[in-house]
């Protein structure tokens, strides 16, 4: 039998008196409406109780009901203006960090650098001063008094910065020494 | 020209509360019905849907129009409504707001009063019947119902609003209706059958 049963009739009872059924449904209820003494009064009571209910009035919001929305949402806790810019404020923290290192570097000022102009010209000085015996190599390499010297440890680094603090006349002597030594050497 | 809902919504999102304002007034009215029709109080009903509003003010900057505004308004409103009544919240949240509550009174009571009671009195019990007897209908339902009768919503819009096939809506409406048609048997029967004879029903 193609005929829809009373059960699978529920499924598309109520589409079929709102009237949203298809043309097949529709065509499919009918004909067991007009088999089915039963179910023709179920829908015939289904739009009675449509009607009952269509009865029942709407209620109507309470007078205030805005302003009190409007108290709710003004004591929410506002965003600032900002906030979208900044996704976590880990993120806002390192960067804050990053930008107040890098003010601090380029500011800070750099009281070493004067004094080592100064003293290097000083000992750009002595180097001249000394140059008249540099140009005794000879003289120099040959002298047995230099290697006792205690400075002389330093020619493991015998390009060491002139500029050094306190790059004094002993010290800079003694680099120049190593340095005529490791010449030697080669 | 008048902007959809969805572009009312763009526009709060970017920051304009105007748009909250028309929103608030073209929506205020029907979310209180549903929730006044979900809930027994009408203060409680306003609760919920002041807090619904509030959900959606807050929700403004991660909107992005991926259903009808009406879908996710009332799928907040009903889920709310569904946890409010789940845990019965919604009779402590109750506020200070005074507004004419429905008694709680069994229905055979109200029937019984209606013999002596006059026209407009008539009326009122009779609509508070179709309340009680919809209030009564297992939340789903209830909401299926007043989504399906009195917000005339389409199958497919309900559907993702209470998080189920179409299919499996008509079922549910099939169902609730079945039930309020017995509850209801008094208002609903055919004339000839409930002057035939007032024990055929019960």
């Amino acid at each position: 039998m193609s005929m829809m049963s009373c059960e699978k009739i529920s499924k598309t009872l109520v589409s079929y008196l709102d009237g949203r059924a298809s043309e097949r449904e529709r065509a499919s209820v009918e004909e067991h409406l007009k088999a089915c003494a039963e179910c023709r009064e179920r829908a015939e009571e289904f739009r009675r109780l449509w009607n009952v209910m269509a009865e029942v009035p709407a209620a109507e919001p309470s007078f205030g009901f805005d302003a009190r929305l409007r108290q709710r949402i003004a004591s929410e806790p506002r965003r600032k203006l900002w906030a979208w810019m900044v996704p976590s404020p880990r993120l806002a923290a390192s960067v804050a960090l990053l930008i107040g290192l890098a003010v601090f570097v380029s500011v800070r000022p750099r009281h070493a650098q004067p004094v080592n102009t100064q003293a290097s010209s000083e000992e750009q000085f002595q180097m001249i001063q000394d140059l008249g015996v540099l140009e005794n190599y000879d003289v120099l390499s040959n002298f047995d008094a230099l290697s006792d010297l205690p400075a002389a440890q330093s020619s493991e680094q015998p390009e060491e910065k002139p500029a050094g603090p306190g790059g004094g006349t002993g010290e800079s002597w003694n680099g120049v020494a190593a340095g005529l030594r490791a010449s030697e050497g080669l | 020209m008048a902007r959809s809902d969805v572009q009312l919504m763009l526009d709060v999102k970017a920051g304009d509360e105007e748009s909250f304002e028309l929103l608030l007034q073209k929506y205020r009215t029907p979310l209180v019905n549903f929730l006044c029709r979900m809930v027994r109080e009408q203060g409680a009903a306003e609760d919920l849907a002041q807090e619904v509003f509030l959900r959606v003010y807050r929700a403004r900057k991660e909107y992005s129009p991926s259903a009808k505004f009406t879908t996710w308004l009332f799928r907040i409103a009903t889920n709310l409504a569904l946890n409010a009544i789940r845990d019965g919240r919604h009779r402590q949240m109750q506020i200070s707001i005074d507004t004419p509550r429905d008694e709680d009174e069994p229905v055979m009571e109200i029937a019984a009063r209606e013999a002596r009671a006059d026209e407009r009195l008539i009326e009122e019990e009779r609509n508070r019947m179709i309340r009680s007897a919809i209030l009564a209908l297992p939340e789903k339902q209830r909401a299926a119902v007043i989504l399906h009768k009195y917000q005339e919503m389409e199958y497919a819009e309900i559907g993702k609003i209470l998080g189920c096939s179409e299919s499996a809506l008509k079922s549910l409406l099939f169902r609730a209706y079945e039930t309020l048609r017995v509850q209801l048997a008094l208002l609903v029967a055919r004339p000839s059958a409930q002057t035939a004879g007032e024990g055929k029903r019960s």
